[in-house]
């Protein structure tokens, strides 16, 4: 939140709304997709706001070029491919899963299956002898016939 | 001259607690017990003289003293009494010296109460407390000095950000810092042990409540941010995946996981070196907060340059703690027998299953935070890690841990039957069935993330209401009201966690917004609400500028609100602000926002409406009131440990 401030603190002259009315697109279903790509676009200039919520002049320029690409027929991707071909892939909120990116989005799964390998390993030793050895074997059984006669 | 009673003030402090690191960890060692007891005293004196320090920054600030740098360029004198003494914290030396008044005020809060703590274990808590505070006293005296003088005064200073003149982020850094801070206590708790070489029942039994206080304060202050966001920054977000967001997150997922931890050690005496480790990494990751805010490493790929020195100090005392606290624990813990058994369907095993769940939750949070700089630096790549990423790969863990608590909260320890289990849960399974059926009904289709979530959510509540019914033994209402609070603690608490899951995934499911140009007296409909633009009117704040306008709000030809959204120009930073007007429900809220005016006549107007979204909020202020009330409870009443501290003394 305090990055929020300083990106915006950091804009003096800005406008006091991120979309502008006048850059809805009359089509519903058009501006309804604009507004989801638009949400996970990062604002090339502020510090972590998407180009939905952000206020930078920059921002309306790719909101207006995202919109163009969807009016000109472009796919949700074709769009969203557009302008990371000007920007880069720092403008994606979330980072395409390929190469070293892997790392990044198996690293969770990983983590968990490894914890939960972990934690059934302890769990296991944890467990009340009775369940460990449900049954004696037979030489087990003789001894402790003996025992019980002594 | 208070300013420079405050200065010294501080540097006196630096020098107690590098006194208090030292003298009484030696005596600890050597069992001289004048050495050992000068811990308490030493404590107390540093947080004297920091708040001494404090006061004397806090008076510069509420007299607009401009020969002091930091009032200089945060303060001014038209500003707010609230905000000029909130503008204490709301820069980096000022929020640095809250930092160590808090680590202080803990370190003291250990000397005086805690009665029956061991004078040994004490002695070294409070030492590596002292180690904590001599690190942060020094970082501030060398690199972030708040009484550093200007030689010619200026005649008026250049003002807080008018985004944090709000009530709302005054009280938020306090917060977060208590909870930040009160891992601290987790931390010398489990060193201290690791030093003993011992953790037992009685060790959990002193490390929870200042746990469980940590937590609250982390919940409230996380709240607070999330809700300020919501009301200030004009759209209505309350969460929003920031790196500086996810920095008080990650500690609060960790603390939740040692919570749960130390419940077992101290009930079961297992899990002791696991939660060691848990209170390790809860205050690395508080460490690492701190990092990600001050240093502007992570928020801003270019700013690494811009204050090289605080960073890696820093990171220096992150990688000292952490690093020498895990040396310490890769040669003690293996030391730490379990002893309790259990079967793997039992409370214990429930819990193992929470903090896995928590911890790998943590993981996932972190690795986004940092990938940006870890990919930045190992490949020379520049990409961002943003909320699409962090809904995908969190929320799952989310509702596993939604799925499998209230089972877990009903198992009884030891052993128990999932059949046995899930038996007097068909109640609360079958109101979570009809809260998701009806979501879905009303939903239309397309929505999964509220018919879950908002399932998920009633099973929460109705498993924390089963939980509490079964506590009674079933013997009735009477039962309930004298119930233990540890039981009422942690049923209101999960049932709060319920209450944020419906309103979180209702929120995002529902919302409805609305963007055009309204005209004056011309109304507009938003999801079955008319809405008028009555009038714009310019208005003069205490040291602002405000555009005002009127709207009504109706339904059915009913007047349901009549709100007054603003826009604000605070000239001495020449900054806007929207100030949305919000008229607050328990099944939905309006938030109405007024923009710029038109070319052609009219104004841009945002409206919303956003069902359920008062329950965030209301989930949190729940878990945190479970937490207090759990706090509360007879075992950890301070108040009793203290008098049966004083019973026994005579025997020794």
């Amino acid at each position: 939140m305090r990055a929020l401030i300083l990106a915006l603190s950091l804009l003096i002259a800005l406008p006091a709304l991120a979309v502008q009315p006048d850059e809805v697109l009359s089509d519903p279903a058009l501006e309804a997709r604009a507004r989801e790509i638009s949400k996970v676009l990062r604002c090339p200039v502020c510090q972590g706001e998407t180009i939905d919520e952000s206020n930078a002049p920059i921002s309306r320029d790719l909101r207006l070029y995202l919109r163009e690409r969807l009016v000109a027929g472009d796919s949700d991707d074709a769009a969203v491919a557009a302008v990371v071909d000007r920007f880069g892939e720092y403008v994606l909120f979330q980072p395409p899963a390929r190469g070293v990116n892997w790392l990044l989005y198996l690293a969770g799964p990983v983590m968990a299956l490894l914890a939960l390998l972990t934690g059934w390993r302890f769990i296991r030793s944890r467990r009340p002898a009775e369940e460990r050895t449900e049954t004696l074997s037979a030489e087990e059984k003789a001894r402790l016939d003996q025992i019980m006669r002594d | 001259m208070i300013v420079e009673i405050g200065h010294f003030a501080l540097i006196l402090a630096f020098g107690v607690a590098i006194f208090q690191m030292i003298v009484p960890m030696v005596g600890a060692a050597r069992g001289w017990s004048g050495w050992i007891d000068s811990a308490r005293p030493a404590a107390l004196a540093q947080f004297g003289l920091i708040a001494i320090s404090f006061v004397a920054l806090t008076l510069a600030f509420v007299s607009s003293d401009f020969s002091v740098l930091l009032v200089y360029e945060n303060s001014h004198t038209a500003k707010p009494m609230l905000y000029k003494i909130s503008g204490v914290w709301g820069n980096h030396e000022g929020s640095m010296l809250l930092w160590v008044l808090i680590l202080s005020l803990f370190g003291a809060a250990a000397a005086t109460f805690d009665a029956n703590l061991p004078p040994r274990l004490r002695a070294r808590v409070l030492s590596v407390q002292a180690a904590i505070g001599v690190a942060f006293l020094g970082f501030i005296l060398f690199t972030s000095n708040p009484f550093l003088r200007i030689e010619a005064p200026p005649f008026d200073g250049r003002d807080l950000n008018p985004l944090l003149q709000d009530p709302g982020l005054a009280f938020h850094p306090p917060f977060l810092y208590l909870g930040y801070v009160g891992l601290s206590m987790a931390f010398s708790f489990a060193v201290a042990a690791l030093i003993e070489g011992r953790v037992d029942a009685a060790w959990a039994r002193w490390v929870r409540p200042w746990t469980l206080a940590a937590w609250i304060f982390l919940t409230i202050g996380i709240a607070l941010g999330s809700w300020w966001a919501y009301y200030e920054l004009g759209w209505g977000g309350f969460w929003f995946w920031d790196p500086v967001e996810n920095a008080s997150f990650m500690p609060w997922l960790i603390a939740a996981a040692l919570l749960h931890s130390a419940i077992v050690v101290e009930k079961r005496e297992v899990l002791k070196s696991w939660t060691i480790l848990l209170a390790i990494m809860a205050f690395g990751f508080s460490l690492i907060g701190t990092f990600i805010v001050r240093s502007g490493v992570i928020t801003s790929v270019h700013s690494f340059a811009s204050d090289p020195e605080r960073g890696v100090f820093i990171l220096a005392i992150l990688g000292l703690f952490v690093g020498g606290a895990l040396t310490l624990y890769t040669f003690r813990a293996p030391a730490m027998q379990a002893k309790g058994v259990f079967a793997p369907v039992s409370r214990e095993g429930a819990l193992v299953l929470n903090n896995i769940l928590l911890a790998v939750a943590a993981f996932v949070v972190f690795i986004g935070t940092v990938w940006p700089l870890v990919a930045e630096m190992a490949w020379d790549k520049k990409l961002s890690v943003g909320a699409p990423f962090f809904e995908k790969a969190f929320t799952p863990f989310m509702l596993a841990l939604a799925i499998v608590l209230p089972l877990g909260a009903i198992l009884p320890w030891k052993r128990g039957k999932l059949k046995r289990a899930l038996l007097p849960l068909r109640g609360a399974l079958a109101f979570a069935a009809a809260v998701a059926a009806l979501v879905f009904a009303v939903s239309t289709g397309h929505s999964a993330l509220a018919v879950i979530g908002a399932g998920l959510g009633a099973w929460l509540l109705g498993g924390a209401a089963v939980d509490l019914w079964l506590r009674t033994g079933n013997s009735g209402l009477s039962r309930l009201a004298r119930l233990p609070r540890a039981d009422w603690g942690k049923a209101i608490a999960h049932g709060g966690l319920g209450v944020t899951f419906i309103g979180i995934s209702l929120l995002m499911a529902w919302q409805v917004e609305d963007i055009r140009v309204a005209q004056v007296g011309q109304p507009f409909t938003v999801a079955g609400y008319e809405i008028t633009l009555e009038k714009v009117e310019e208005r003069p704040g205490p040291n602002y500028d405000a555009t005002i306008a009127t709207m009504r709000v109706s339904k059915n030809g009913r007047q349901v609100a009549l709100l007054h959204p603003e826009k604000r120009v605070y000239p001495v930073q020449a900054m806007p602000t929207t100030e949305a007007a919000i008229q607050n429900g328990l099944f939905r809220d309006l938030y109405l926002v007024i923009g710029d005016p038109q070319q052609g006549g009219g104004w841009a107007v945002r409206s919303y409406v956003k069902p359920f979204a008062s329950w965030i909020w209301l989930g949190c202020a729940l878990m945190a009131l479970g937490g207090l009330v759990s706090l509360s409870d007879r075992r950890y009443r301070v108040a009793a440990g203290a008098r049966r501290g004083i019973v026994a003394q005579p025997a020794e």
